[in-house]
């Protein structure tokens, strides 16, 4: 019997599942995929955003500011990579510029320090490929980056680490409520119990929700498709820079990433299937704001594209609340942007308050906040890197050149919490494949490694899960 | 040879132990330099031509057809006889430019200090990422040569339902490659009106086997969630922009990426070394020393070649100015550029530096097809060299001799050009 299971492994369900593991509760974690950061937290922008942007008073504003205030700490004792690079919303037109004064009056409204409107020459100065066209920008010193599926792998390892349980391939498919809590049964007919659930299941938690009788609110989904610049580029522009809102939303940013890529996108339509599939359309609109934003951009350097799926519900707010049809049965739905940024306090509200108030919380004594500070091998000096080498030659390998990943952080991927069972789950671990030859070179040697590690034949090694197998039996 | 013996300072350090490294580090051993060595990352010699099981290699240079294994072994071969040092599983993480080289393998991180410094790390394949070619991101699609290694070097058959785009040579011997071990290539799909690859393996690989070559064709979508399941190509207009109507779908469970190669430079680049915008690699004279005194470039890393003889050809000439210049020192320069005029992609070497004895040959690729064509070499207003062609195709590189006595009449900087209709 669980005290509480968390129904999927995003960011969401991971960080809050990172609180519950700081107590006595016997946890688990169930997630439908092969891996855990897989849905919305696989593919986003990667914005710590400030809070200017939610409306006053919104339970958005109020967990945007928190998260924004809580970030830094979070990923230093994960071991993730997080940049205060500041963020800025650009105007193009005077229209524009009014609206940065609404911007401005809401940030503050809502607890967003530093906040400044910048002139045409200021905005230059910051950042000098922006477009000739721009007139100024609202700067927000408190925005940064972050790697979104790195943070929600991190807090899944860190509460593995500190006993909680993960369940992949885990996709719940009946909850039956009993008189200590719930029976959680799986579509391959696995059955846990459990006091408490959480749901933060993404895009399918209104079916959750539906399975205990909630039928209070409905999700939808809209894509958003992205584009890759080659690290290369990673100076091109150094802030997040938006457009100035319209009803539409955020629209397009161009942004780095923490692993110093260029990020552009996303495009926003509605997906009521969460497929991830890029379009034609979506790409070239994509290419032609960010054209709009910036001077020459340098699209020759494109390493990859795709989309990522952000679910919505049709409260428009974050739900965060317990079920309204049954009490020990937590909702944490329509948790949209900036629900990245706001993960750490939604975790900590979720568990201090909710779960407060349905079972005793008893802090852990021996509960250790950090995961292993070398994860980066290439982040290392080079007598760190002999030491380490020296202890395992096989961090003396390269597996993947372009991103100089070694043999050894992979292997490590594969044992440490939460395990990699595929090469996606490798890829998003490790960045191995992640660079400009998308794993042309080291593909083939990943699979070895993975079918070596996990005492399995090439053949079962997969991309994805089940029924993405890599190669199909042997040759002549 | 020492295997797997590495001290810290060499005269000569050769990056990369493929057709190019091999080529470079005996010509340099064989015009008098002593101290070398050669790093590779892998476990053994040979480079990419380890898994080009396919035949065809060495008929310029040794008038037979070898596979890639047997080119590359009479390189190691001669390699063996001298007492060259290479260090294998050892990967280059950084180079400067007073020649320090910081490696890593087994036993560590290393700086090794060298005289001279010859870059050959070939090239790697432009993967589906940087087309933005819209769809799914299923497994089942690889580059040509990833699938080339899944089925050569560990013996595993990627798919058994096969679209392959691009017409690049390796796509071309891939679709061969896959027949023969019982796959069904579907089409292969050409964006260009025009084959990137040599003639001959358009009629062995394509045509031999009734596989159909789409040209002016490009992908379109791609299908499928964990497993690719189909593909849909369609024409391109003039401007590469898909035409409407013209789709066709292909069920198949696995797309081979053959679009280009791209000389390999990470490591030219962490040294600050100049690279040409035209052919992505570092910018050579005709010796194939880089701008940086004392660091020379050959093969792949420089111009992607067609035929690996060539590979061979480049690199001996910059393992011997390698030598020359350990034995020698530095010398001045005296140079002019060369620039790829009307019709021309781009030209090798970059720069010709008039103290260099000897003639140059030219390197050089057409930008599309062309027919009854001149290809002129001009300096100061005056045709230098000149050849005509029946037919010229960026698919094939082409060459032009510039004689000694003309290099050292040079005063301006020479264009390559290409004119129609002679």
């Amino acid at each position: 019997m669980f005290d509480v299971i968390v129904i999927g492994g995003g960011v969401i369900g991971g960080l809050t599942l990172r609180e519950l593991s700081k107590y006595n509760l016997n946890c688990a974690l169930v997630e439908a995929q092969n891996d855990v950061a897989i849905g919305q937290s696989r593919a986003n922008s990667g914005i710590v955003h400030a809070g200017y942007d939610a409306k006053e008073g919104s339970l958005k504003a109020k967990f945007n500011v928190l998260g924004n205030k809580m970030m830094p700490r979070v990923a230093k004792e994960l071991g993730v990579k997080y940049r205060n690079n500041g963020s800025l919303v650009v105007a193009f037109t005077n229209e524009d510029l009014v609206t940065l004064q609404t911007l401005k009056a809401r940030g503050e409204t809502n607890g967003v320090e530093g906040l400044t409107i910048l002139s045409k020459d200021e905005l230059r100065a910051k950042e000098p490929n922006i477009s000739d066209n721009a007139l100024g920008a609202l700067y927000a010193p408190t925005g940064g980056i972050i790697c979104p599926y790195e943070l929600t792998i991190a807090s899944i390892g860190n509460a593995m680490d500190n006993g909680a349980k993960l369940y992949t391939n885990f996709k719940v498919s009946e909850i039956v409520k009993n008189q200590d809590g719930f029976t959680v049964v799986s579509e391959k007919g696995q059955a846990l119990d459990c006091k408490v659930i959480i749901n933060a299941s993404g895009l399918s938690c209104d079916k959750i929700a539906n399975m205990v009788g909630d039928y209070s609110f409905k999700m939808g989904a809209r894509k958003g498709e992205y584009i890759l610049l080659d690290k290369e580029n990673s100076n091109f522009v150094s802030h997040t820079l938006f457009f100035t809102p319209t009803k539409a939303g955020k629209g397009i940013l161009v942004t780095q990433t923490v692993d110093n890529n260029i990020l552009l996108g996303p495009t926003s339509t509605e997906q009521a299937d969460g497929s991830t599939v890029t379009s034609e359309s979506g790409l070239a609109f994509v290419i032609q704001k960010v054209k709009e934003m910036v001077k020459n951009p340098p699209l020759f350097n494109t390493i990859t594209s795709f989309a990522g799926v952000r679910a919505y519900c049709d409260r428009h707010d974050f739900i965060i609340e317990k079920s309204s049809a049954c009490e020990n049965f937590i909702n944490l739905a329509g948790i949209e942007s900036p629900g990245l940024t706001s993960a750490p306090a939604i975790a900590e509200y979720v568990v201090k308050e909710l779960i407060g108030s349905l079972l005793p919380l008893e802090e852990k004594a021996d509960f250790n906040p950090e995961r292993a500070p070398d994860y980066f091998f290439k982040n290392l000096t080079n007598e760190e890197k002999t030491q380490l080498i020296l202890k395992n030659p096989l961090y003396g390998k390269i597996v993947c050149r372009c991103e100089e990943i070694t043999e050894g952080e992979i292997v490590r991927a594969i044992h440490e919490n939460p395990p990699a069972r595929d090469l996606d789950a490798v890829k998003r671990r490790t960045r191995a494949s992640m660079g400009r030859c998308q794993g042309g070179f080291c593909q083939p040697r990943i699979v070895e490694i993975l079918a070596r590690e996990l005492g399995v034949d090439m053949t079962e090694v997969t991309k994805s899960g089940e029924g993405s197998e890599l190669v199909w039996g042997k040759t002549k | 040879m020492g295997e797997n013996k590495m001290k810290l300072n060499y005269d000569i350090v050769v990056i990369g132990g493929g057709p190019a490294g091999l080529a470079a580090a005996i010509s340099a051993y064989d015009n008098g330099a002593r101290d070398i060595l050669v790093i590779e990352r892998e476990k053994r010699l040979g480079g990419i031509l380890r898994q080009c099981i396919h035949n065809g290699f060495g008929l310029t240079r040794f008038k037979e057809s070898l596979s890639g294994p047997e080119y590359s072994a009479r390189f190691i071969e001669e390699l063996k006889k001298r007492e060259i040092d290479v260090a294998l599983e050892t990967t280059v993480l950084s180079l400067t430019q007073d020649k320090k080289v910081q490696v890593i393998n087994e036993q560590g991180v290393f700086t090794i200090s060298a005289k001279a410094v010859i870059l050959a790390m070939g090239c790697r394949e432009r993967s589906r990422g940087a087309l933005n070619i819209p769809g799914s991101r299923p497994a089942g699609i690889y580059s040509a040569g990833t699938a080339q290694k899944y089925i050569n070097l560990n013996g595993y058959m990627p798919g058994k339902r096969v679209v392959i785009l691009g017409s690049g040579d390796i796509g071309l011997i891939m679709a061969r490659r896959m027949t023969l071990e019982g796959a069904k290539v579907l089409a292969v799909s050409e964006i260009m009106p025009y084959s990137s690859g040599l003639k001959r393996n358009i009629v062995q690989c394509l045509n031999d086997f009734d596989i159909p070559l789409y040209l002016s064709h490009t992908i379109t979508e791609i299908r499928g969630d964990k497993r690719v399941t189909g593909v849909t190509i369609s024409q391109v207009d003039e401007n590469k922009r898909p035409i409407k109507g013209t789709e066709k779908h292909f069920e198949c469970d696995t797309i081979l990426f053959s679009v280009g190669l791209i000389p390999e430079n990470e490591i030219t680049k962490s040294a600050n070394i100049p690279l040409s915008p035209r052919t992505r690699g570092a910018v050579v004279y005709q010796n194939r020393e880089t701008l940086v005194d004392g660091i020379f470039a050959c093969g792949n890393t420089i111009q992607v070649h067609d035929l690996v003889d060539f590979v061979s050809e480049e690199s001996e000439i910059a393992g011997k100015a390698a030598a020359t210049y350990i034995l020698e020192g530095a010398k001045e320069k005296d140079s002019v550029a060369t620039i790829n005029g009307n019709n021309i992609g781009y030209v090798l070497p970059h720069r010709i530096d008039k103290n260099q004895k000897g003639h140059v040959k030219l390197f050089f690729r057409v930008t599309s097809t062309f027919r009854n064509c001149v290809i002129n070499v001009v300096s100061g207003g005056e045709v230098i060299a000149s050849k005509k062609r029946n037919i010229a195709v960026p698919g094939e590189m082409e060459t032009l001799i510039l004689t000694q006595d003309k290099i050292a009449l040079l005063s301006d900087d020479i264009t390559v050009e290409l004119k129609e209709g002679v």
